[in-house]
């Protein structure tokens, strides 16, 4: 059983608003963000954000659009690296090493996060191809290991008895909620150690939505899953932790069923009563 | 009352008739234009291989004249004029003749007519008389005409024809480079001799005979058989026989090399200078074009340098295409080519080998030209690949260029392609930098043979552009070569319809190679 007994954890990289309640010991987590802002060309998007990520949870992403959700998610892949226009302050450590540290390659940081984004983008090839893409950038994988490698991945991603008849056939004629289970999929070959999930399912009807979310749920024990929502039932029915962002700023960061039932803080309940009204 | 304002609210779209009738009325205007002028040049040009009829006339101060009619223009006073095409230059000293039709008295199709094609001369029209040996020409025979005894000449002189060809190809040939390993290989030497002689035999066989003419008017002419090319009745055929001698005409056209300068004959070689240099031209552009707009597009910084080589390069795509044939002429040519020759053909000099116009400099030249098209093409097609596409990949530790070169690259080649289907567009007509780079006037040796390295590029080249303009200007009979040039500029067409569609077709598949592009 998740303890409810609130542990403050006593540092000086605790947020300023000081919503959150945080249970497990600092070994466990996965992504330490410590003071983190960022900037779009001079228009700051994200305010001195520290949280941490429980490695083997699901956490939640959650707050008003524009509040900085998917800015934070991508800090942690580095896909900000591609636009020069972006520039930040504070650290980001997966695993006790800082991502930004000039001895980590950003294509192996990129590997160990993956990424899962919100409207489904199978590469133009054909549905095993999707998948051994990631495998074959690594190179050195016989043809048997990587058809196993490709099962396995499809079937972690719930997709395999749908697509097993047909693997030579474009991804692209795959209907949209079977193209999201194969991105994951796609994600879940390289073994990465955390997926990044922006809004994966917002784009889907409620049938391929539960599909996604029981995938997530049962995910967890293999990696650590981050997930940016806007459906707040999603969040409840999914997610261990929840962080709530506000403005650009981390508001209330909590076990997910404290945040829903009892937040502490008067705006983190406004929005979250707002929402699920 | 509700009828009523029903009816009233489906009065029409305020200004929008006239708009749409005035643009559908352009469309249709530039359709009409074009269909017509496509009408025009397969009309003129197709029908110069009809066997058309041939007519004699009897005019009112007693001369007598065969000929083809080619047109009929008013003159005033309700007389109209008609333009004759009468051959026999031999003869006559001028093949046209424009008669008033009031001073043709009698006219008639006779069957025993007859059109000959020769080698020289042109065209005869007019009567056979006799054949007969070369020795005893008898001008004055009144020997009936026979047209079947000429086909039996004609034929045996083909088989004489290709029995010379034959030695020459399977035995003289060997022979002669059997001799340049060694000179002093006497066998050979004695065997060369024998086979010479029969063929020298052969050639006086095929000049033994000659055909006795005579035209409309009783002049008489000894035609030597091996001249002929070919020979026709076109009054005694039937429809079936005109269509297939019709299709033979337009067969040799597309298959054989130009004779008479240019005047007459087929468009094999300039069909093939043109084709081969078109492809070469893509060969070359594309690799540049893609580069560069990868460059522009994906590794410089996106600054105002970047967009000033951009907004230049789509400049470049004005600048007049003799410009580039004078920059061709110059660093290719001169530059280029003359460094070549120094360096490896310094033996040949002062004859130059590379420092004259060539495909490779024509070709490098035109894919200069089109240099600006592919790279605007490619560029736009990589800024369309959606940004989803490259995060998924780099989000899957792929490093940039593995971005590129597996994900971004293969989408964009549908856009590459319709970059090169417009530089094709471009080149396949473009005549006046060619000029200056390497067209020829007759070039009967294709770039390409069984001869090491087997693709020529310093060859200089046959094109039919430049053979429309050659045939249409500097043949010594412009009036004759016309429905020639008609047919070229409709080979152009189609050589480029075929250019463009196979590209087309290409980027069709790979368009669809995956299904329609996801919604972005
Ligand atoms: N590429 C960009 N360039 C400039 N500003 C950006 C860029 N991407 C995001 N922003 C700005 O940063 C802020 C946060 O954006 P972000 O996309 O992180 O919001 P979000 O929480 O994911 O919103 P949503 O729920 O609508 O996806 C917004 O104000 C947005 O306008
Ligand atoms: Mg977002």
């Amino acid at each position: 059983m998740r303890s409810t007994l609130p542990i403050s954890i006593p540092s000086r990289f605790q947020p300023a608003a000081s919503g959150s309640i945080i249970d497990f010991p600092a070994e466990a987590s996965c992504f330490q963000v410590e003071a983190l802002s960022l900037a779009y060309g001079g228009k700051p998007a994200l305010q001195e954000i520290s949280l941490r990520v429980p490695r083997h949870r699901v956490t939640a992403f959650i707050g008003p659009s524009g509040c900085g959700k998917s800015t934070l998610l991508r800090a942690l892949n580095r896909l900000h690296d591609l636009n020069e226009n972006v520039s930040h302050e504070g650290r980001i450590l997966l695993e006790g090493q800082d991502i930004h540290a000039p001895e980590v390659a950003v294509d192996e940081l990129r590997r160990r996060v993956g990424m899962v984004f919100q409207v489904p983008n199978p590469f133009p090839m054909s549905i095993y191809e999707n998948v051994a893409f990631g495998l074959r950038l690594q190179g050195g994988l016989t043809r048997r290991r990587m058809d196993d490698i490709v099962e396995w991945a499809l079937q972690a991603a719930a997709l395999w008895d749908e697509v097993k008849d047909r693997l030579r056939a474009s991804a692209w004629s795959l209907s949209g909620g079977q193209q999201q289970r194969l991105v994951i999929a796609r994600s879940l070959a390289v073994r990465p150690e955390v997926l990044l999930l922006d809004e994966p399912a917002s784009a889907l009807d409620p049938i391929s939505t539960l599909k996604i979310e029981e995938l997530i749920r049962g995910l967890k024990s293999q990696l650590t899953l981050i997930l940016v929502t806007h459906n707040m039932q999603q969040a409840a029915r999914v997610s261990d932790y929840t962080a709530f962002l506000q403005e650009g700023e981390l508001v209330e960061y909590a076990p997910t069923d404290i945040l829903f039932t009892n937040p502490t803080l008067r705006r983190t309940e406004n929005y979250i009563t707002g929402r699920m009204a | 009352m509700s009828a009523w304002s029903e009816l009233a609210s489906q009065r029409l779209p305020r200004s929008e008739g006239p708009w749409a009738w005035l643009a559908a009325g352009s469309v249709a205007l530039s359709l009409l234009m074009l269909g017509g002028l496509l009408l025009l040049i397969a009309v003129r040009g197709l029908g110069h291989f009809w066997p058309a009829g041939v007519v004699q006339l009897e005019l009112e101060d007693g001369r007598a004249l065969a000929g083809r009619v080619v047109r009929e223009l008013p003159l005033e006073q309700g007389e109209r004029e008609r333009l004759y095409y009468t051959a026999n230059r031999d003869l006559d000293g001028q093949v046209w003749h424009w008669l008033a039709v009031s001073d043709i008295v009698a006219s008639e199709r006779p069957r025993d007519l007859l059109v000959l094609e020769r080698r020289f001369h042109g065209e005869f029209i007019g009567r056979l008389v006799e054949v007969g040996s070369v020795d005893f020409p008898d001008p004055t025979s009144t020997a009936t005409a026979d047209w079947n005894a000429l086909q039996a000449s004609l034929a045996e002189l083909q088989a004489l024809r290709s029995e010379r060809d034959r030695l020459r190809r399977e035995q003289l040939r060997p022979l002669i480079q059997q001799l340049d390993a060694d000179p002093r290989d006497a066998q050979a030497r004695r065997e060369l001799a024998a086979v010479n002689e029969r063929v020298r035999a052969l050639q006086h066989a095929m000049q033994g005979k000659v055909a006795i003419l005579e035209s409309a008017d009783g002049r008489r002419l000894v035609q030597p058989l091996d001249e002929i090319l070919r020979a026709w009745r076109p009054n005694a055929m039937t429809t079936g026989e005109k269509l297939t001698a019709w299709a033979r005409g337009v067969w040799r056209f597309l298959s054989e090399g130009p004779r008479d300068g240019n005047t007459a004959g087929g468009v094999w070689p300039a069909i093939f200078g043109t084709v081969l240099m078109v492809l070469l031209m893509s060969l070359l552009v594309a690799p540049f074009g893609v580069l560069a707009a990868v460059y522009l597009n994906e590794v410089a910084h996106q600054g105002r340098l970047t967009n000033l080589v951009r907004i230049s390069v789509r400049n470049l795509a004005g600048v007049p295409s003799i410009v580039y044939g004078v920059f061709g002429l110059g660093v290719f040519v001169y530059g280029v080519g003359g460094s070549l020759d120094e360096w490896f053909f310094s033996d040949e000099l002062p004859s130059p080998t590379f420092g004259t116009g060539g495909l490779l400099w024509a070709s490098l030249t035109l894919a200069l030209l089109t240099l600006p098209v592919v790279i605007v093409a490619t560029e736009e097609g990589l800024a369309r690949i959606p940004v989803q596409q490259r995060e998924g990949a780099l989000a899957l530790g792929a490093t940039r260029f593995e971005t590129l070169t597996r994900v971004i690259l293969p989408m964009t080649v549908p856009a590459m392609l319709t970059g090169v289907i417009l530089a094709i567009a471009r080149a396949a007509g473009e005549v006046a930098p060619l000029m200056l780079v390497g067209v020829a006037k007759l070039a009967p040796q294709v770039p390409v043979d069984a001869e090491f390295p087997f693709l020529h590029l310093e060859r200089k080249f046959m094109h039919l552009g430049y053979h429309i303009y050659d045939t249409a200007f500097h043949g010594n009979d412009v009036q004759a070569a016309l429905p020639l040039v008609y047919a070229t500029a409709l080979l152009l067409i189609g050589v480029i319809l075929v250019l463009n569609l196979t590209a087309i077709f290409l980027r069709h598949y790979f368009r669809t190679r995956h299904g329609y592009v996801p919604r972005q």
